[in-house]
């Protein structure tokens, strides 16, 4: 499976298009996370907690996102996008979508 | 009293500690982006290598930030009469070239020397930084697509 952000896939010809697919997932931050990330905000600096867990759920949605281009029978997903929602206090969603391609 | 103290400790921890993590952050900064130079990037989408390149993939980068308890006083006596930011200004900045390092380290770990159509992404994901319970934790994200030439 390629992925990338262009509109096409750079060296090879998109054969069909399959639409779009999209994976998200929302989480929130466990208590230990939290306290310590308390503790940072008077100190400042990186929140390293924070950036493994977004990591790692902005794998889980590209995942979902794989997963649901494979089953169109897709071998390329074009034009992916990003997008990040905090949607209440602690827990925020992540986003990812693109087009679904067969390129050969 | 004791708030005043507190509010002055929180200060000084936030003003000595910031201003170190600082300090050791931009250096560190300075050495991987030498090390990364040779990677090329472009904010466009078309390449005059683009057609001969065989290989691409997405990379990403990533880092949360959050600000010192300083840096927060500091803003908010801004905030009253207005004007620049500088004490977010630095942060924001170093948490983007933060993030094109990390995004650039996923490129060169496999074998990428390019990346094309480079988007970073800013988002805010603890609450503001003003309101009651908000972090004012902010979230960097580059992404892009990498090429190879062979």
């Amino acid at each position: 499976m390629i992925l990338t952000n262009l509109e096409s896939v750079p060296g090879k010809s998109i054969t069909t298009h399959f639409g779009l697919v999209s994976g998200s997932t929302i989480r929130a931050k466990h208590i230990g996370r939290d306290l310590m990330a308390g503790f940072k905000n008077i100190l400042g600096g990186e929140l390293k907690g924070y950036t493994e867990l977004l990591n790692e759920s902005r794998q889980e949605a590209v995942k979902r996102m794989k997963e649901q281009a494979r089953s169109l029978g897709a071998n390329a997903i074009i034009n992916v996008r990003f997008s990040t929602s905090s949607i209440t206090q602690g827990a925020a969603e992540l986003y990812v979508y693109g087009t679904a391609v067969s390129v050969s | 009293m004791f708030s005043y103290g507190s509010l002055a400790l929180f200060l000084a921890a936030g003003f000595i500690f910031g201003t170190i993590a600082e300090k050791k952050h931009l250096k560190e900064l300075r050495e991987k982006e030498n090390l990364l130079k040779s990677i090329i990037l472009s904010t466009s989408k078309k390449h005059s290598f683009v057609q001969q390149s065989l290989h691409s993939t997405l990379v990403t980068g990533h880092v949360v930030v959050a600000l010192d308890y300083f840096k927060r006083f500091v803003a908010s006596l801004v905030n009253l009469v207005g004007g620049r930011v500088f004490s977010f200004e630095s942060l924001i900045d170093r948490a983007r070239r933060e993030a094109i390092i990390r995004m650039k380290e996923d490129a060169h770990r496999n074998g990428f020397d390019s990346i094309i159509n480079v988007r970073i992404e800013t988002s805010n994901i603890g609450g503001s930084a003003g309101k009651k319970g908000g972090m004012g934790a902010i979230e960097v994200m580059a992404y892009g697509t990498a090429i190879k030439h062979s």
